[in-house]
């Protein structure tokens, strides 16, 4: 199937005074239709900008230094993929939003606090849609019935709705153009887990009714893997590992990804040993060569240094789509990693027994 | 709208058998004025103790008054009623010097490093006031400093004595904030989510720094947070507070793994589960919503009427107190014996 959004070796990096910081560099990652990808990665690491940057909203000092964005969309060429990247001004205003919405970060402060939640919505509309009055006043109303909240809610102003109700008011608005691919950047961080549960089970189930592809940004690897379809893994501004859920969890190939899943505890089961990851990433003004995480991974050889990474497939795995860029795995490569992990976490949060 | 009288079970913490009683709260409530003769009843009649060397944690979502709580015994908010004591004394934190002093036992650590240290100062200068304020004098406070450093593994400490803020990652800001409240060299470290602003990488490294050093220090700890999961790790006894009230209690393992309120129910199965890979997210299925997050406490009643599945009239006019259910967990609600059917048989 053709991917409906296609990043091809994405690199962007913010100039500044000292330098160049290579915020994203060489990413490929591809979005099928009616699928919800995962993009994983702490604070810095660039998961933002890769979003923002393929959908071409950053601002100076960020440029983006090369790749492509090829989007195939129902409405713009299924034929010839458009390249966002490259398109004309006109264009993209017309791809962005009613093609590619993005429901930003922060709902709490994504509204404006002095407009009624409509008159948010018809902006919207207005700048997209050009329906007549009555036609975009219903289509308001409609939207929020999409996501569960009243009518009447309309002529709220943002503070009088709680952080819930705002962030499905932002996801109301980006869903207004019937949008084909959805960038979701940590929708749900502000929120109370119950809160986040419900809306992450009304996106899925407006994604299966209306058939849009989701990007999902979080740093909750935990939250992903239940909700994501595919996972990837950034770290410093590269991907290191792309699978499909089943196999991150399961077969995490990269020392970073092995590390993100040690660092959550779980409720359910037994209790795991938990050790997290020492140290703090890199410095991306003067990257070290070969691969980013080498300072804090347990397992870095001479070779480490050397990799150019890119991604290649995991052998062995059940995932033929599971790659990754640590040049040291192999299936035997995996199960040396993960045994070799069980004595060190033994400086981890206490173990089953100590606390009973 | 009237706080109605909730009694407390007698119920034995916990976390009693770590060691000796610290700080303890009995029956604390706090009512906020909003004006217009409307009264908000933040926290209402929560007990807990703290012990030395153990670890309580205080679970609930944004306004379920858990910060109100630790405020209360960081004695910055006063009770509208109820009492504090350290060590068996009741707390009175009236003028300066009293507050002073009881500071010096007992210190808070915020939520966020990103605002909780001035920009304009230098780590040691974070560190030094509060040695030369409760350490006294005679001290080699720049020993201290490093000392303090030390103790949270910010090293070399020497480099980071003269670092700012701005220089430091998120992990490393929040150390400076626990090396901060450990300069008063406290007995109890009230911890307001101290790690929910951080990496999930580094989250963990953060809780297992603070429980070494609530080993190391015999500290007497109150975490504070929305993450029921950690809770289960880190610590002894876990308290989930919903609209100002204690609605459960008990050991971590046991709360998290056998939960009796349906609240509590609803939580834990509102987090994320890695280990459900197909799980009712994929298919959306509106089921999981159940439970609803329309509505908001009720007025009268059990504050959860209005969310609960179980909810009876009973339910709706009269809020439960806490019932005991064994000797160590108690839980607030009319419904027990179809919410938990196993455990309150054993009640009373």
């Amino acid at each position: 199937m053709t991917p409906v959004l296609d990043i091809r070796y994405l690199s962007v990096s913010y100039r500044t005074p000292d330098g160049d910081v290579r915020a994203v560099s060489h990413v490929n990652l591809a979005l099928r239709p009616g699928e919800v990808v995962g993009l994983c990665g702490e604070s810095g690491s660039g998961k933002s900008t890769l979003a923002y940057g393929a959908c071409r909203l950053l601002r100076p000092p960020a440029v983006i230094t090369g790749g492509r964005v090829l989007y195939s969309g129902k409405r713009t060429g299924t034929v010839t993929p458009v390249d966002i990247l490259r398109v004309p001004q006109r264009d993209l205003r017309a791809i962005r939003w009613q093609d590619i919405a993005i429901v930003f970060q922060s709902a709490m402060n994504a509204l404006n606090p002095v407009l009624r939640v409509r008159d948010q919505i018809l902006d919207v509309i207005a700048a997209h849609l050009r329906l007549p009055r009555a036609e975009a006043h219903e289509k308001a109303a409609k939207l929020l019935d999409l996501v569960g909240i009243p009518r009447d809610r309309l002529r709220s102003y943002p503070h009088e709705l709680s952080g819930g109700m705002r962030q499905r008011v932002m996801i109301a608005m980006a869903l207004a153009t019937d949008p084909e691919v959805v960038i979701m950047d940590e929708p749900t961080t502000a929120l109370d887990v119950v809160v986040q549960r419900d809306i992450l089970a009304q996106i899925v189930e407006l994604k299966d009714r209306l058939g849009f592809s989701v990007l999902f940004i979080t740093h909750d690897m935990s939250l992903l893997l239940e909700l994501a379809d595919r996972i990837a893994v950034m770290y410093a501004g590269q991907l290191l590992e792309v699978g499909s859920s089943a196999a991150i969890k399961d077969a995490p190939a990269h020392p970073y990804t092995q590390g993100l899943l040690r660092s959550f505890p779980s409720l359910r089961g037994a209790r795991r040993d938990l050790a997290g990851i020492p140290g703090s990433p890199p410095d991306l003004r003067d990257p070290a060569p070969g691969c980013p995480f080498i300072p804090r991974c347990g397992y870095a050889v001479a070779a480490c240094s050397e990799v150019d990474m890119s991604l290649a497939a995991v052998p062995g795995g059940t995932d033929p789509l599971h790659v990754t860029a640590c040049p040291i795995v192999s299936p035997a490569g995996i199960q040396a990693v993960t045994n070799a992990v069980v004595p060190e976490a033994a400086h981890g949060v206490p173990q089953e027994g100590a606390r009973s | 709208m009237t706080a109605e009288p909730i009694s407390t079970a007698p119920v034995t913490s916990a976390a009693a058998h770590r060691g000796s009683l610290a700080l303890e709260a009995i029956g604390l409530s706090k009512d906020f004025r909003l004006g217009q003769g409307k009264t908000l009843h933040a926290v209402r009649d929560v007990s807990l103790g703290l012990y030395k060397g153990a670890v309580v944690a205080l679970v609930g979502e944004s306004g379920s008054g858990k910060s109100t709580v630790a405020r209360m015994l960081a004695g910055q908010e006063r009770p509208t009623a109820g009492l504090i004591t350290l060590d068996g004394q009741p707390v009175s934190v009236a003028g300066l010097g009293e507050f002073r002093r009881y500071k010096s036992e007992v210190q808070y650590v915020f939520q966020d490093p990103f605002s909780s240290l001035n920009p304009v100062h230098s780590v040691g200068y974070h560190l030094s006031r509060p040695v030369k304020l409760h350490q006294g004098h005679g001290v080699n406070v720049r020993q201290q400093v490093i000392a303090l450093l030390e103790q949270v593994r910010l090293t070399p400490a020497a480099q980071f004595v003269t670092k700012y803020p701005h220089e430091l990652s998120g992990g490393q800001r929040q150390r400076v904030s626990f090396a901060r409240a450990l300069a008063a060299q406290p007995k109890v470290l009230l911890a307001d989510e101290p790690v929910s602003m951080l990496d999930v990488s580094i989250r963990l490294e953060m809780l297992n720094l603070l429980d070494d050093l609530r080993k190391r220090l015999s500290l007497a700890l109150l975490y504070i947070t929305h993450d029921i999961a950690s809770a289960r790790y880190f610590a002894d006894e876990v308290l989930v507070m919903y609209a100002g009230q204690v609605v459960e209690r008990g050991p971590a393992e046991e709360v998290t793994q056998q939960p009796a309120h349906p609240y509590t129910q609803l939580l834990i199965a509102s987090a994320p589960d890695p280990d459900n890979l197909g799980s009712v997210l994929k298919s959306g299925n509106s089921a999981a919503r159940a439970g609803g997050t329309a509505s908001g406490p009720a007025a009268t009643g059990c504050p959860f009427s209005t969310r609960c599945p179980l909810a009876d009239d009973k339910c709706r006019a009269e809020n439960p107190a806490l019932h005991q259910l064994t000797a160590v967990r108690a839980a607030a609600c009319w419904r027990l014996s179809e919410a938990a059917p196993a455990l309150a048989g054993g009640a009373a």
